[in-house]
Order: C-alpha cells, then sequence, then structure tokens
C-alpha cells in the first residue's frame, strides 16, 4: 500500500453537506498546484459527493476510503 | 417506420438548432445554475443557498433570484419559520434527551399546531435539531453564497408589492426583474424553480 502525504489537513468531522465541500473548495485554493490536501468527514455522503466536486472542478481524488466511523479523501490540486 | 424514426432524430441531434449547440458560446466557460427561490419558510430555505454555496464551491457561476415569500431571505436578519401545518410529512421529533426519546415521532393534533406560538416552537426545534446534526443555518449558508460569489437578485415588483427598500437587505444582492433573471438564465446549464 503506497503511502500519500498531505500538505494540510482539513477536518470536517460532525460537519453535513454541503460545508464539507465548501470547505474543502477553500482549502484547496490555499495549496500550491500539485500538493495534496487530507480531508476527514463523517458525513454518509461525502465520498459521493467528493467524487462529483473532484470531476466538476479537475482536481485529482487520489484515494478515498472508509476509516472506522469517517471517511478520508486525499486531493491534489490540479488548477 | 423505426429507421426514419431514427434519422429524424439524428438530424435533430445534429442540427444547429439544438440545445447543445445553442447554448454559451465559449465551451471552456464555467458551467451556471440559476435558481429561483420563492419561498421563505425555514425548510425551503435551504435548497437554494445549498445548491449555489455547493455551486460556488465547485467553481460554478450560481445566481438566485428572491422573489414574493423568498425576497425576506434576503433581510439582514433573516426570521424563516417552520410550520408543520398542512405538512403532515414534517416529522415532529424532540432534539434532545436519550435516543430512544429524541427518536419518538410525536402524533401532535393538527387543533394544537394551530395554537399561537407553536410556530415559534416548531422553528427552535427545528433549528435546534439542524444544529445537533451539524447543518449550517441559513445566515452561514447565505454567506458562503456571498462568499463564493454567488449573485443574490432580489425582485424589485416583490419589494414594491410588499413594502421593501434596498437598505433592508443584505449589501452584497443587487436587484432586478424577470428580464434580470431570464438573461442570465438563458445561459444557465442548471435552472430550478424552488
Amino acid at each position: 500500500m503506497t503511502t500519500l502525504q498531505e500538505d494540510k489537513l482539513l477536518d470536517c468531522s460532525g460537519l453535513l453537506c454541503p460545508i464539507p465541500v465548501i470547505k474543502t473548495s477553500k482549502a484547496i485554493k490555499e495549496l500550491q498546484i500539485g500538493q495534496v490536501l487530507k480531508m476527514i468527514a463523517t458525513d454518509p455522503g461525502a465520498p459521493a459527493d467528493m467524487e462529483a466536486w473532484a470531476r466538476q472542478t479537475g482536481n485529482e481524488l487520489l484515494d478515498s476510503h472508509k476509516d472506522g466511523e469517517k471517511f478520508v479523501f486525499y486531493l491534489r490540486r490540479l488548477k | 417506420m423505426e429507421d426514419w424514426r431514427l434519422v429524424i432524430q439524428s438530424l435533430i441531434s445534429k442540427s444547429p438548432i439544438s440545445k447543445q449547440t445553442m447554448s454559451k458560446s465559449d465551451p471552456n466557460a464555467p458551467k451556471r445554475l440559476a435558481l429561483i427561490a420563492s419561498k421563505g419558510t425555514l425548510d425551503w430555505a435551504y435548497p437554494p443557498f445549498i445548491l449555489a454555496s455547493t455551486a460556488g464551491a465547485m467553481g460554478w457561476e450560481a445566481a438566485i433570484f428572491f422573489t414574493f415569500y423568498g425576497l425576506p431571505l434576503l433581510l439582514k436578519e433573516p426570521h424563516a419559520e417552520v410550520t408543520p401545518l398542512g405538512n403532515p410529512a414534517m416529522p415532529m421529533k424532540m432534539p434532545f434527551g436519550p435516543a430512544s426519546f429524541q427518536n419518538i415521532n410525536w402524533p401532535i393534533p393538527t387543533a394544537v399546531m394551530a395554537l399561537p406560538g407553536f410556530n415559534a416552537l416548531a422553528t427552535t426545534l427545528m433549528k435546534q435539531t439542524f444544529r445537533n446534526k451539524g447543518v449550517a443555518s441559513i445566515p452561514e449558508l447565505r454567506a458562503m453564497c456571498v462568499e463564493t460569489g454567488v449573485r443574490l437578485i432580489g425582485c424589485q415588483m416583490t419589494m414594491d408589492v410588499f413594502g421593501f427598500k434596498k437598505e433592508d437587505f443584505i449589501p452584497e444582492c443587487e436587484i432586478g426583474g424577470a428580464a434580470t433573471f431570464l438573461s442570465y438564465a438563458a445561459d444557465a446549464d442548471v435552472q430550478l424553480f424552488i
């Protein structure tokens, strides 16, 4: 298993739609192009939403997995 | 017969007047969302603000046209309330106490719902439920819309009818009419009336 290293961590635990998406879009703009954001959420809608967000914004969803009660995402800023 | 239909369909889809080619001239332009918010209760206030702020977060252009009862959502202090009256689908649950208590859907008689103060009570409980679950408030979502560049357009005609002034609303909003909305919506990829 490859280990992804994040440049920034965003914790959206306990927040529901649409806040994780909005916070992610804000946070990724603070990164340089090519850097990686790790986002943690508990919203069960987050996996589908983050995939859609990445597709729409042209950023890359490197990894999306469940870790216990939490959903973990690694996103690379491409735009 | 089937063949003819297919031929006609393919002609229509390739014709220069099909929607595909009629949409925005620049194919690289961001997607655009055009919403009409026509209702001002707490439950109906959520969808336009959620969709528009999310569109903004996805790099889309977005605008909400606030008309009729949706217009007060632009007030500096919006006071959207919720009522279970005429809405039998609304869950009547308590946002406090043990889980077994919170899961009870109380069978409140309609006559009780009509008592003075019931709307205020239902609104307080609904807002508490939203807070408990981690849902943003309407002022927070509206601020997110402003932050992500969503255009908030108040309906001039509704202002005149109900006696609102531009100064009553948040300074980030603009005022316009049906033509303003239509000229924006004509180039939109998604248009919804809420």
